[in-house]
């Protein structure tokens, strides 16, 4: 899709550096019986070493799919990648065959999920699923690697982590649980790091003490960090730049202090306009009107355009390429400079 | 307080409510060894046309209240009193009126509508059991204007939950919880499974409908700023217990139970110019059991302040000096650094 290719040139901030992590014009789809699925529709984004990069969107925006892309675990079928590259350290993984590719999965780039007690073997203990990252990835015998799982457990923080290594993942709570992913994740020391919505199943307390385990772990370890995720709170917390996804697409890309001063694209600002806030209270909520898009059929033009309220008809019959606002800030909109200036009126309905 | 204050008539008043469910071992001859103690002496009141939120993380005990309030449950002791008439005293024809009365909005739209059934059938469903309220020629206009009132099209009537999205389907839920016309709706986390776009719409629905039905609402959730945006009062529950309770602004401005205070502390604020601004407080460990409560205060195995005095006598929820609303905590005092204005 030409459309999508615009945005794609060097960012201006790491000119010059090879990034760690860079997916460029990725393209997934799922074959399904009621028609293709276009989930992924030309993402393309940079991740560098000690960075946090926060992938927002709702359910079906594509930004899990994305990342199980990156991972080379999509279920194919349905799932098939048509087009584009995810290039670690400049090497294009999509390129490559499945064994040579398993190389890089958990030493490079490893994941999370959101629900650890899915993730996890219910039939083994926690301590031998760890372990077997060691004993598989690294060969180490059944002992040494028993004692390396131990040790992550430590550096994880789950108390009394020598005598609860035995135990299974039912017998954990849920905090507890993800931080054994947690320690799974980062037992080989991988340089990349995607968490897939790793708090959205925790109460505020555990998500307080997650969120901050896995700031000091990218601290100490200077890893390059993916947070995907649906709460604006969590990643105004923790992000330095932030992806906007919508219908399989980016609409907005930029630095995380200015993507909440003032918004570029009208479905970012619809985002922020519908948080509670107090000196709101009493008020109708602004809320988004209308639906996300059915995949198998998005619409022509602008994908949100019927939810937008300053759609125009340019917006029906061209689809807006990411393309820079002002510097180092990107947004899918034909009215981008509008938006971003508050300078436009909802449209007449 | 908020813009419109609550007329004064209490329609639900909860007397020291207990729930325990008792621990069994042994297969032919059970024995109880222990009871799991999910609501453990909570009151509170419920006026006309006000909205409680109640705010607690998962196991402290505020879907079995749910429960308990809609009769679902019996209770181990206490009183719910409903227009002053004890809800758990109730039989045959009374009973069938308090349930027309207070209805329920589930969390998942996806589980809580039967996939067999039409929209029509599931709205239309509670006239079955109360046929006083819609006669049977009359109950498919109804229906439909109950699809009105949520927001949907009232066309839609033939069709299935899958044809709906999540936040339809939550309409959808509404529409059968306001059928029967009741006074109280108790909401357990209505917008927690739906996506930040569609959480406005639906809270919006239900404040609109609140305007126009004069309907109390119980609102149950996580999510602080949603409670605060709907709530007029608030309480917040930790292992069975109510542990500080108060208006919107007492709760939100000026906490002050350490729990309340770690619990605004540890939500993200949407902000990141605020990054770093606000004192979080990371709660070390995990609740305890319900089954094995600890002596005296339930919070004071986490709780920075605690002391030997904390173990032994249990903070009673009252107003304590130097603050305005009710606490249960010894030591209970304002703490400010943990709020940010946003």
């Amino acid at each position: 899709m030409a459309t999508t290719q615009a945005g794609i040139a060097p960012r201006p901030d790491q000119a010059g550096v090879t990034p760690l992590l860079e997916v460029e014009n990725l393209q997934v789809e799922f074959r399904t019986r009621d028609g293709v699925a276009k989930a992924v529709n030309g993402v393309s984004y940079t991740l560098h070493e000690g960075e946090t990069l926060a992938v927002l969107g709702e359910s079906g925006s594509g930004k899990s799919v994305t990342a199980q892309a990156i991972m080379g675990i999509l279920d194919s079928p349905p799932g098939f990648v048509t087009g584009g590259a995810v290039r670690f350290r400049g090497q294009d993984l999509l390129a490559l065959p499945d064994d040579e590719r398993r190389a890089y999965r958990g030493r490079s780039i490893s994941m999370i999920f959101q629900d650890a007690l899915s993730a996890l073997n219910p039939v083994f203990p926690v301590g031998w699923q760890i372990a077997e990252m060691f004993r598989v990835h690294e060969g180490l015998s059944k002992k040494d690697a028993k004692q390396r799982a131990v040790e992550l457990m430590e550096q994880v923080r789950i108390p009394a982590a020598r005598e609860r290594a035995g135990d299974y993942p039912h017998q954990f709570s849920g905090g507890m649980r993800q931080r054994i992913m947690i320690a799974m994740a980062i037992a080989l020391d991988p340089d990349v790091l995607i968490a897939d919505e790793p708090t959205t199943a925790l109460d505020v307390t555990v998500q307080a003490q997650i969120m901050q385990l896995l700031a000091d772990l990218q601290r100490e370890r200077n890893m390059g960090l993916i947070l995907i995720t649906h709460d604006l709170g969590v990643v105004a917390d923790v992000a330095d730049k932030i992806e906007v996804m919508y219908s399989g697409r980016i609409m907005e890309q930029a630095p995380v202090h200015d993507i909440y001063a003032a918004p570029a694209h009208p479905y970012t600002k619809g985002l922020l306009e519908s948080i509670p806030r107090v000196d709101l209270k009493g008020q109708e909520l602004s809320a988004i009107k209308g639906l996300p898009p059915n995949l198998t059929n998005i619409p022509a033009g602008c994908e949100f355009r019927p939810r937008c309220p300053y759609a125009r008809d340019i917006c029906k019959e061209q689809r807006p390429p990411l393309a820079e606002v002002v510097p180092g800030r990107f947004s899918a909109c034909h009215f981008a400079q509008e938006v971003l200036e508050g300078d436009i009126e909802p449209a007449q309905q | 307080m908020t813009s419109n204050p609550p007329s004064s008539d209490v329609v639900l008043e909860v007397d020291d409510l207990v729930k325990h469910f008792p621990l069994t071992t042994g297969v032919v001859v059970k024995r109880q060894v222990g009871a799991v103690k999910a609501v453990d002496g909570v009151s509170l009141q419920l006026r006309r046309g006000e909205t409680l939120g109640i705010v607690g993380e998962s196991g402290c005990g505020k879907s079995t209240l749910a429960k308990l309030l809609m009769r679902l449950e019996e209770p181990t002791s206490g009183k719910a009193l409903f227009k002053g008439q004890n809800i758990y005293d109730l039989k045959g024809r009374a009973l069938r009126e308090l349930r027309r009365n207070i209805q329920i909005v589930f969390q998942d739209p996806y589980s809580s509508l039967n996939p067999r059934m039409t929209v029509g059938d599931i709205i239309g469903e509670p006239f079955d059991i109360h046929p006083e309220v819609a006669p049977r020629g009359q109950r498919r206009k109804r229906v439909q204007e109950l699809l009105d009132v949520v927001g949907l099209n009232p066309e839609h009537i033939n069709r299935y939950p899958h044809q709906f999205s999540g936040g339809q389907r939550q309409r959808i839920g509404i529409a059968r919880g306001l059928a029967l016309r009741p006074e109280i709706i108790i909401c357990d986390e209505p917008v927690s499974a739906l996506d930040v776009s569609v959480q406005a719409q639906v809270v919006n629905l239900l404040e609109s409908l609140q305007d126009e039905f004069g309907l109390s609402y119980i609102f149950i959730a996580h999510d602080l700023s949603v409670v605060r945006h709907i709530s007029d009062r608030v309480a917040v529950m930790y292992l069975g217990r109510i542990v500080e309770t108060g208006t919107d602004a007492q709760i939100y401005e000026r906490p002050t139970h350490p729990y309340t205070q770690a619990l605004l502390s540890a939500v993200p604020v949407p902000d990141p110019s605020v990054r770093g601004q606000r004192q979080q407080i990371i709660l070390t460990g995990d609740v305890p059991s319900p089954a094995n409560p600890p002596s005296g205060c339930r919070f004071r195995t986490r709780c920075w302040k605690a002391t030997d005095k904390c173990a032994e006598e249990d903070p009673a929820l009252t107003v304590r000096p130097g603050s305005d609303h009710e606490s249960a905590c010894h030591y209970a005092a304002v703490r400010e650094d943990v709020v940010v204005q946003h």
